[in-house]
């Protein structure tokens, strides 16, 4: 088991005082301490290993890997000409993608780094600007990603990679109609299942679940020969779907098909653990993530499984996710808030949970974003928190039952 | 195609929540005109900055860190810039070690920095991976006459200035007291070995049987006797710890302390110590003055104001237990007849103390990460 010490937040004490400082264990809560929690025990200070042996970190990838030698081959052709915005961008986009595949941010702020002497220049060219629009919607700064694809967009309006990211923002601040504009603009500059895709996840989420669900699926059959991460992805939206359609089974069938093309996809394993949960099959779900404890999201999910399923694991998951959350508000991040709303809210505390939600809801208006600001608001009794999420669920026409339910217990809430 | 198939895929939302991004921490404890620091650096950056795997298998081993310390200190020193009152300050390498944040191993690189006389105001200059990571954090944690401060330096913000000036002595005095308070109160091994040793309080041990005192004053004056005694006795290893008369080894006192918990709330299920858990709470109060002396120690006493610090610590931490005695001994009293107190409070209570400390008492003294998180 791997155990971590929370990053120093006022002062360097003492092994044992260290944990403890945490403000989650106040006095008030000695009792459940004692019974429930064994917490507060002292944690590893530093420390000189016994061993040269002793293995302190695991690298993603060997330096031998085809990883390694490609960053190495474009980190030496940069450095060769570091004038070379094709190089640079090369570089950026190595490790821009890299950040999506091991889940690690510090590649994202490799690639911004690596654009940094164009994107600090007054006018930067097309190419960084789409790559600083990567960088920023990955923080969560969407406003000024859109407008650096805008200023892209100005010089280079047949660009397919401006638009497709243009509407993928939209869709995360719930702007259905401009999203639509955008797959408009991807249309003509891309494939038919490419761009039947982008308006059928449109679609979805508009009251026409039923329709997307078989565009999606008419145009997979039409391309077996699609690449696997697009069918993966493809088979992950057809499973959402059919959840909103209160089609389980059929759920169940997609998101099966979707993990056998084994590509490593934590969105996937996430759709399909929160089905698992609502499903009340917590068993599976924890066999599902078991492996899975170093991404924050899948961490969370896979402690309320085992939460669920009553396994002895699940209050050291439970503190392991709080350490990575106090270590991102160390930082001043703001990137977990859904996670942590929902954290607060299984651990009692709905108050908490609406507060972030809410804030959350602000920046991100996914479906899951609106799902945790419904539920903490019901369990707080707080209809007007709520009201930002309903008026969602309303103008979009989202379909979902499970959505409609607690808009609906809300609803009586108010009466 | 493929880069354009991904677009639409929407990882964004996921991929930004899956790990953190990177930070160093930056501890800075000023006193006068020195200056201690500890930097933790994570060994993924200084993978990619300098490279530590040396025979490339993506193991990073404490031997091929050790090999490349000279590298990692220089590397890391030159890009930190101290300046009191517009001079630079000199660094120098006191150590290294290694220790587990919540996102992997970090070098722990302890160094000193010489200023020419104690400043007045104090200017830091962070560069450390900002070159190649638009995204680093450097997280400072500054340390001045027992107050605390907290930083952020960032590609955009690479520079901070704090102005130290003189804390008067009453502000100096009741930021120690402060931190007495506040230690007590989190400090659940002494909460509980003073706790067990009042439970029994407000009862009599007579016949085997236990029961309930007929008048507040012997309680009273039981629980008096059993405060003063552990004050006085933590009181002096306190001061002599703090002053460096005598050092004790954390893990020993740490240890020692788990044990004290457990004996103490043992000696309520089986009763040895009878009326005089007062001597109990002085033998055992010198042991837990080490452990306050450890978080003093933390805390750095300014050489200019040492008793003035060390007895406004030592205050904080008497007003804190007596928060805790106060709040106890009335409702311990009130609910003394009943069977919830003697069976649920004084026997559970007890019971789930033992074993709550037994756990401390194994992992202090092997070193074990058990059951707790």
């Amino acid at each position: 088991m791997l155990y971590f010490e929370p990053p120093p937040q006022s002062l360097p004490g003492p092994a044992t005082y260290t944990s403890i400082r945490s403000a989650m264990y106040r006095l008030p809560t000695l009792i459940f301490l004692i019974f429930f929690g064994l917490n507060g025990t002292a944690w590893p200070a530093p420390f000189t290993p016994a061993s040269d042996d002793e293995v302190l970190e695991r690298l993603p990838f060997k330096a031998s890997a085809t990883e390694g030698q490609e960053l190495r081959q474009l980190r030496r052709a940069l450095t060769e000409q570091p004038q070379n915005l094709e190089r640079a961008l090369a570089l950026a986009r190595r490790y821009f993608d890299l950040a999506g595949a091991e889940g690690d941010p510090r590649y994202v702020g490799y690639a911004e780094a690596a654009i940094r002497p164009w994107t600090s220049a007054a006018d930067p060219p097309v190419g960084a600007l789409v790559m600083h629009a990567l960088v920023r919607q990955y923080r969560h700064e969407f406003d000024a990603a859109l407008a650096d694809l805008a200023r892209a967009a100005e010089r280079d309006p047949g660009n397919v990679e401006i638009w497709s990211w243009r509407s993928a923002i939209l869709m995360v601040q719930a702007d259905y109609t401009g999203a639509r504009a955008a797959c408009a603009r991807v249309a003509p500059l891309a494939s038919a299942l490419l761009t039947a895709a982008c308006t059928a996840i449109i679609d979805a989420r508009t009251g026409k679940a039923a329709n997307a669900y078989a565009d999606l699926s008419a145009a997979l059959t039409r391309r077996p020969d699609a690449d696997a991460a697009l069918k993966l992805w493809i088979q992950t939206r057809l499973a959402e779907a059919a959840v909103q359609l209160g089609r389980d089974q059929i759920a169940e069938r997609h998101f099966k098909a979707g993990l056998a093309l084994g590509v490593t996809d934590g969105y996937i394993l996430a759709a399909y653990a929160d089905f698992l949960l609502d499903q009340g099959r917590p068993l599976e779900a924890v066999s599902l993530l078991k492996n899975w404890e170093r991404s924050d999201v899948l961490l969370l999910r896979l402690a309320l499984a085992e939460d669920a399923a009553k396994l002895a694991s699940a209050p050291a998951h439970f503190a392991m996710l709080k350490d990575r959350f106090e270590a991102s508000a160390l930082r001043g991040d703001k990137l977990h808030q859904q996670d942590e709303a929902r954290l607060h809210l299984h651990q009692g505390d709905a108050r908490g949970a609406v507060r972030l939600a809410a804030e959350n809801y602000h920046l991100q208006r996914e479906p899951s974003d609106a799902l945790i600001l419904l539920e903490a608001a019901l369990a707080a009794k707080d209809v007007a928190a709520a009201q930002p999420a309903l008026d969602w669920l309303r103008s979009s026409g989202y379909e979902d039952p499970a959505y409609a339910k607690l808009a609906q217990r809300l609803q009586e809430l108010r009466k | 195609m493929i880069r354009v198939l991904a677009l639409l895929m929407l990882l964004a939302s996921f991929a930004a929540e899956a790990h953190k991004p990177s930070d160093s921490y930056l501890r800075l404890r000023i006193d006068g005109a020195e200056v201690a620091g500890q930097w933790d650096i994570a060994l993924r950056d200084l993978e990619q900055a300098i490279g530590l795997d040396a025979n490339g298998d993506g193991d990073i081993t404490w031997g091929e860190v050790r090999a490349r310390q000279a590298d990692i200190a220089a590397y890391a020193l030159a890009r930190l810039k101290i300046e009191g009152d517009g001079k630079s300050c000199a660094l120098r390498v006191t150590g290294h070690q290694v220790d587990h944040h919540s996102d992997g191993a970090y070098e722990v690189l302890g160094f000193a920095a010489d200023c020419a006389a104690a400043p007045a105001a104090i200017e830091i200059g962070y560069s450390l991976f900002f070159d190649f990571d638009a995204q680093h954090k450097g997280l400072l944690n500054l340390q001045y006459q027992g107050r605390i401060q907290s930083l952020v330096f960032t590609p955009e913000q690479p520079k901070q200035r704090f102005v130290l000036g003189e804390m008067s002595a009453l502000r100096q005095f009741v930021s120690y007291a402060r931190e007495g308070v506040w230690h007590i109160w989190i400090g659940y091994d002494h909460i509980l070995f003073l706790l067990s040793l009042l439970l029994p309080a407000v009862l009599l041990r007579e016949h085997r049987h236990w029961l309930p005192v007929t008048r507040f004053g012997d309680a009273f004056w039981d629980v008096f006797k059993i405060v003063t005694s552990f004050t006085v006795a933590h009181s002096i290893t306190l001061s002599l710890a703090a002053l460096g008369v005598i050092t004790l080894p954390t893990r020993l006192v740490e240890s020692a302390i788990a044990a004290s918990v457990v004996l103490a709330a043992l000696n309520n299920l089986i009763p040895v110590v009878g009326g005089r858990r007062w001597v109990v709470a002085f033998a055992f109060g010198l042991i837990h003055g080490f452990g306050f002396a450890g978080v003093l120690a933390e805390l750095g006493l300014p050489r200019n104001a040492l008793v003035l610090a060390l007895v406004g610590f030592n205050v904080g931490v008497e007003a804190g237990q007596l928060a805790i005695v106060s709040a106890f001994l009335p409702l311990a009293y009130f609910l003394r007849r009943s069977w919830f107190y003697r069976r649920v409070v004084l026997l559970g209570g007890s019971t789930a103390i033992v074993l709550v400390a037994m756990v401390w008492l194994l992992e202090r003294a092997f070193n074990l990460k058990l059951i707790s998180a």
